[in-house]
């Protein structure tokens, strides 16, 4: 599969995982890589320090944030409640009628991706998921929504928005974990809640922080013991056994998740810059040019 | 050994009544919390640790394998012969909990059933924004009034923001003294049988756009809850109460990944704005050192290896380098963290090979957390 072909899949693509796994990462990858090959795109923040704008800084990709609050009010303007907008607002009223029909804050920010899917203006339009075990909540919104409202613009908003998730040319979720047990057990039990309770297609799952490699050789030529320091020596053994398991991991996955699978490698740096995301959208591609058509 | 010798987290596990696991999503903080209540069951406490959505193999090392379980259950250590304690372990359900409040408040049976089976409390019950991490604190208080505990440990839900759980009591109350609750509670008040929704300008938006339906269960709610605020208010005082009091202690979790230290460093000055104090930093995951040599020195080694032609060797270094790098990132990645940590101790935990699977793996934790050569960082 070219990189084209991949990122042209569906116009609006959620990240999802739990906390952790590094889905702030992944999106921006997303992101530059598909500007790199020659996209308008627009990467999305939902919650949380702005962290997406600078990683992004030097690309063409346009970062915006969409909050909770900021897309109620932007809804209620434009469904005819401009007048008393600010003022349930401001006096804490939504947050009750938040409570009063859960999901509702989810809906209006979904819809609002559902705007910019609509808009024509951008090519690929990547999401940084909501964090921890939120992703299904927001997620399950709109079909929880149906079921409590029973009619009002809330419910059409609801409506349009599972249509988007039912068609996979326009909305797909991207799973992220990790390389070890409890990531992985967790990113199966998502993976099978989001597709039957949710509906939306997902994409390959994206593993991160894979240490990839060959095992260290710890024998000479002659499949003698190599003669070296206990630390060297302690080293090699963590470190083949670190990437046995993680390969054990992988494998598990593979087994239990009829998913493709991308795996970008761990980096040994204290947070990613830039220069890091150009060496994970380069190890993105590749992967992605590994996958079938 | 004198008591200063000690690690922090041993001085805390001795002395608390309470501790607080607290930090992002996926630091650890349900096994640092699991740890931590072994040690102290093994030091002759009766412990009880309350966990939030465990991973299942560590539901399995503490034997609540069934699933949600609201009620301490005694766990077998008996394969810790030095132990005169005990552990107990719980799952919080945070909607049985918030259930169990109505039944106490309310003025009769009846009509605590009327408040339960009402679909605006359902939805409050397991969706308002806080009710987990008050739930967790409200469980808290339980179980330290609980006289089979001596030490109750907790464990915090994975929010966007750990300092939900310290802002839960006030949300609450927050919420029940809320300007629209009034406005609902009127009716009821003046003993009228229907409310005219079309009295209110602000009902009749709030109608508009959820619709009809849920706005009457809102209305039947707040009829049904009325009288039950006081208690619940004086409830949720009495929580963030304990919340502040000396006996609580509070465990900060981090991995070395720049977001969980940024969030452990802010929610350690929240703390310290609430004259709370962090007992210890626990920073799990990190990459283990092998020996004492630099990232440098692997690197010469690496490179006269190679010019000596042996490659194998060179493998060695290189590898070791690597790995030398990474614990060199991540110790200047919480750097700031430990920095600022100032009377805490640092407690480090190398990354296992293996997740927690059963209580061998939380005592390797806990030999890592309660180590005294760890103590001050």
């Amino acid at each position: 599969m070219d990189s084209l072909q991949f990122f042209g899949a569906a116009r609006l693509v959620i990240v999802a995982g739990k906390g952790g796994v590094g889905k702030t990462t992944v999106t921006a990858v997303l992101a530059q890589a598909a500007a790199d090959a020659g996209l308008r795109v627009l990467a999305i923040e939902l919650e949380g320090k702005p962290v997406l704008a600078d990683l992004l800084a030097n690309t063409s990709v346009e970062v915006i944030t969409i909050t909770a609050p900021e897309a109620l009010a932007d809804y209620l303007d434009t469904h005819g409640l401009k007048r008393v907008s600010k003022r349930l607002a401001t006096s804490g009223i939504i947050d009750v009628v938040a409570t009063a029909a859960p999901g509702i804050d989810d809906i209006v920010v979904l819809g609002k991706l559902k705007q910019y899917e609509r808009s024509d203006m951008y090519d690929f339009i990547v999401v940084d998921g909501p964090a921890a075990g939120h992703a299904i909540t927001f997620l399950l919104s709109a079909r929880g929504l149906l079921d409590t409202v029973r009619g009002g613009p809330i419910r059409t908003q609801a409506e349009d928005v599972l249509e988007m998730f039912h068609d996979p040319t326009r909305c797909q979720v991207l799973l992220v974990t990790l390389p070890e047990t409890t990531p992985i057990n967790e990113v199966i039990e998502t993976a099978y809640s989001v597709e039957e309770r949710v509906g939306v297609q997902l994409g390959p799952v994206i593993v991160n922080g894979v240490d990839l490699g060959e095992p260290i050789v710890m024998v000479d030529a002659d499949h003698q013991p190599i003669h070296a320091g206990a630390d060297l020596l302690a080293a090699a053994e963590y470190r083949n056994h670190r990437r046995r398991c993680q390969q054990t991991e992988l494998d598990r996955l593979s087994t239990d998740l009829a998913l493709a699978q991308i795996v970008l490698p761990q980096l040994a740096v204290a947070g990613i810059e830039p220069t890091d995301l150009a060496v994970l959208a380069v190890a993105l591609v590749r992967q992605i040019e590994r996958l079938p058509s | 050994m004198s008591k200063r010798e000690l690690p922090a987290l041993d001085l805390v596990v001795r002395d608390a009544e309470i501790i607080i696991s607290c930090g992002s999503g996926g630091v650890g903080k349900t096994t640092a919390a699991a740890a931590i209540a072994l040690h102290a069951a093994a030091l002759g406490k009766r412990v009880v640790v309350v966990t939030i959505d465990p991973a299942r193999r560590l539901a399995d090392a503490l034997g609540m394998s069934d699933g949600l379980n609201n009620e301490p259950t005694l766990v077998n250590v008996s394969d810790q012969p030095e132990s005169s304690g005990e552990l107990w372990a719980m799952m919080l359900d945070p909607a049985t909990t918030f259930d169990g409040l109505v039944r106490q408040y309310a003025e009769s049976p009846e009509r605590a059933e009327r408040i339960l089976a009402n679909g605006f409390y359902r939805n409050i019950a397991g969706a308002l924004s806080g009710t987990q991490e008050y739930m967790a604190a409200e469980k808290l208080y339980q179980l330290h009034r609980d006289e089979r505990f001596d030490l109750v440990v907790v464990d915090t839900p994975p929010t966007r923001n750990a300092l939900d759980f310290l802002d839960a009591p006030a949300t609450l109350t927050r919420f029940i003294n809320h300007r629209l609750f009034r406005l609902l509670m009127l009716p009821a008040r003046k003993g009228l049988k229907v409310l005219n929704i079309a009295a209110q300008p602000v009902l009749r938006t709030i109608g508009k756009v959820v619709g009809g339906d849920v706005l009457a269960d809102a209305i039947a709610f707040f009829q049904a809850f009325e009288g039950m605020e006081i208690g619940f208010r004086d409830r949720a005082d009495a929580v963030a109460e304990l919340l502040h009091s000396p006996v609580t202690h509070y465990v900060l979790v981090a991995s070395p990944r720049h977001d969980t230290v940024e969030e452990a460093r802010y929610f350690a000055s929240r703390l310290a704005e609430s004259k709370l104090s962090v007992a210890a930093v626990v920073i799990n995951r990190l990459q283990p050192r092998f020996g004492t040599g630099t990232t440098e020195e692997a690197h010469v080694a690496e490179a006269t290896a190679l010019a000596a032609g042996d490659t194998a060797l060179a493998g060695l270094w290189r590898n070791l380098g690597e790995l030398c790098a990474l614990a060199d990132a991540e110790e200047g990645m919480i750097a700031p963290l430990v920095a600022e940590a100032g009377s805490a101790a640092i407690h480090r935990v190398p990354l296992l090979a293996e997740d927690v699977h059963d209580l061998g793996g939380l005592r390797e934790i806990a030999g890592h957390l309660f180590k005294v050569s760890d103590f001050g960082g």
